[in-house]
């Protein structure tokens, strides 16, 4: 089978898994999710029948299974009883910011992270590298909303001077579109701000572990040998053999960019997937919330893929079926 | 351990026993040290704590004045928006932290040791489902997920503990399968197998020994992942209701808004605690990693 073809196929077989355990994580346990919904032990009968038509909990587990994957084909991903609205058009909204937020603090994250962990692993043993592996450390051990919660306390109340909820100002009027991404982009300091204080170590480490395993190998003897300065040495010979391991770790921060991200937009009320999902728990809107955690493993799932598709492209030497 | 010649072998991959000095190596490195000792401090807080200073989540202020009060001689750390003393509700805190940490990676440890050794030792179509498995749980992101889950299943710890717990194991599995692949391959395993030793056997006298050493690091760096997942999901509102934690502490904090009145006293100390304790586990954690791969070392 053609290597990239064995991929589609895992990843369609993912995210088939997903669809189907989304199905049965908000249709049958545990008990009646009418009862769940209408958050009430005593309903007429003929209400009970008028929402399970409504959340397609009528007829038999197949034909509901069956409705749910052909309502999903034709985007319909059901009503939402707290924000009454159709919840794929509440999901594409939010979809939309929280890619704003997580594109920005994704480039700054990478970028400035794997320039601090070459910084250091070309320094190994020096004070420079013991100081930026402990504050790493520290940095990583952080709760990301709690880093938001200071920073909210800090800018927000101590200081002042940056917004700290919200994407946009309220009730703001723009003159030309300059001030209307400018006032988004003030927005956007804080909740970047905490996500590149955690995030930023993650990558520090990985970098510098990395840097050192290709510090000791033959080809930089030789490097060495040949008379290279040390900085065409580090970045230009290390750096890039280093940087195919951080492709295969970041597929692991993906996981933890997005669990950032829905701490983030919580603190900071950015009114993305994160804030959603907080809100449909806090209102118990199971539709929403289904729908949040469907889209939220769907694009991890498809994010992977690329992941793994552009390491394959950077390393020949990965073979594969492994 | 009758069949254990490994040392013969020359294998680089599974050390000999050498559970003792592992632990002065540890004491040796700087960073460990440090860790173990937030670790002891973290344990003292934990189980001592709420024995000297009692939290009654019952005992709320009398009227207006007593709720977020600052620092004082009666309260150490204040009152919370109820009245309550916040130094007794941290330590209370501490306690259900670190339960749920520790009881979340020891279900997540079994699962990920049993996956991983059952894969690798067993292999062809076995190792392929189970991996597919792991694979999936590896990619799937775990916060929804668990946010998802606890939110159908209701709020108490026990949910709270397996959902972690459930979500956490798979980079065990695929660290303890790759040992179990490079030790089934041992020559004394295939000297067990000749003397007719059973599967289950060899896989508890020849193979679980040595990936027990090997996943130590692994496992307290699970801990520091599990004491922050509790932490996030009791602050998005999934905590128990009945059994504070520091997450759930920050929670109350946060939507009854202390920020706003400045209460620094009710929001800087769990978090204080949630850093001091992952912070004792990750560096304890990275410590063992460090020895068991000397080209990292010289960072401290």
């Amino acid at each position: 089978m053609p290597p990239l073809l064995r991929r589609v196929l895992v990843l369609c077989a993912s995210i088939f898994a997903v669809l189907t355990f989304n199905f049965f994580l908000f249709h049958i346990i545990p008990g009646d999710p009418i009862r769940l919904i209408a958050r009430s032990q005593r309903l007429d009968p003929e209400a009970v029948a008028r929402l399970r038509t409504t959340y397609g909990l009528d007829g038999s587990l197949p034909e509901q299974y069956g409705k749910y994957l052909s309502n999903l084909a034709h985007g319909d991903l059901g009503y939402s009883f707290s924000l009454h609205e159709n919840v794929a058009d509440i999901v594409g909204r939010a979809l939309l910011n929280t890619l704003i937020l997580l594109t920005v603090s994704t480039l700054i994250v990478v970028i400035v992270g794997i320039a601090i962990g070459v910084f250091a692993g070309s320094r190994q043993g020096t004070r420079s590298d013991s100081t930026t592996v402990v504050t790493s450390l520290v940095f990583w051990s952080l709760p990301t909303f709690w880093v938001g919660m200071l920073l909210v306390f800090i800018f927000g109340v101590w200081i002042g001077g940056l917004p700290i909820s919200g994407i946009t100002t309220p009730n703001a009027v723009y003159g030309n579109w300059f001030q209307y991404i400018s006032d988004i982009g003030r927005h956007l300091i804080l909740p970047t701000l905490t996500l590149a204080i955690v995030d930023i170590a993650f990558f520090v480490i990985i970098t510098r572990t990395s840097l050192l395993e290709v510090m000791g190998e033959d080809y930089m003897l030789t490097a060495r040998g040949k008379g290279l300065s040390r900085r065409t040495m580090v970045w230009k010979h290390a750096t890039r053999n280093a940087l195919l391991p951080v492709v295969t770790a970041s597929v692991l921060y993906i996981s933890a960019l997005v669990a950032g991200a829905i701490q983030v937009e919580v603190v900071f009320s950015w009114p993305g997937m994160g804030l959603l999902m907080y809100n449909s728990v806090m209102a118990r809107d199971y539709p929403t919330l289904e729908a949040c955690f469907l889209l939220t493993s769907v694009a991890v799932l498809v994010a992977n893929f690329c992941a793994d598709l552009i390491y394959r492209r950077l390393d020949p030497r990965v073979t594969v079926g492994t | 351990m009758t069949f254990d010649l490994g040392a013969t072998d020359g294998g680089a991959v599974a050390a000999p026993p050498r559970r003792t000095s592992n632990l002065r190596l540890l004491w040796r490195d700087r960073l460990g040290r440090t860790g173990l000792i937030l670790l002891a401090i973290s344990a003292l807080m934990a189980i001592l704590g709420p024995i000297v200073f009692p939290f009654d989540p019952a005992q709320v202020g009398a009227n207006s004045a007593s709720i977020l009060q600052p620092p004082s001689l009666t309260y150490w750390l204040g009152t919370d928006e109820l009245g309550r003393d916040v130094f007794s509700e941290f330590l209370a805190g501490a306690r259900i932290s670190l339960f749920v940490g520790l009881m979340a990676t020891l279900i997540s440890t079994i699962i990920g040791a049993g996956v991983g050794v059952i894969s690798g030792y067993f292999m062809g179509p076995v190792d392929g489902g189970l991996m597919s498995m792991t694979d999936f749980f590896l990619v799937v992101p775990a916060l929804p997920l668990m946010i998802a889950l606890g939110a159908i299943f209701g709020q108490n710890l026990l949910i709270i503990i397996l959902v972690i717990g459930f979500l956490s194991w798979p980079r065990t599995a695929r660290i303890v399968r790759s040992q179990t692949l490079s030790l089934r391959q041992r020559q004394y395993v295939a000297r067990a197998k000749s003397l007719g030793a059973s599967d289950f056997r060899i896989i508890r006298k020849n193979i679980a020994p040595h990936v027990m050493q090997l996943i130590v690091a692994n496992t307290i760096l699970v801990v520091a992942g599990c004491i922050l997942a509790e932490a996030t999901l009791s602050f998005i509102g999934l905590g128990d209701p009945d059994r504070i934690s520091w997450g759930s502490m920050l929670h109350f904090a946060f939507v009854s808004g202390a920020i706003g009145r400045g209460a620094w006293w009710y929001f800087l100390p769990p978090g204080l605690g949630i850093l001091l304790v992952v912070l004792a586990f990750t560096l304890v954690g990275h410590a063992f990693e460090r020895i068991d791969n000397p080209r990292l070392r010289g960072s401290a």
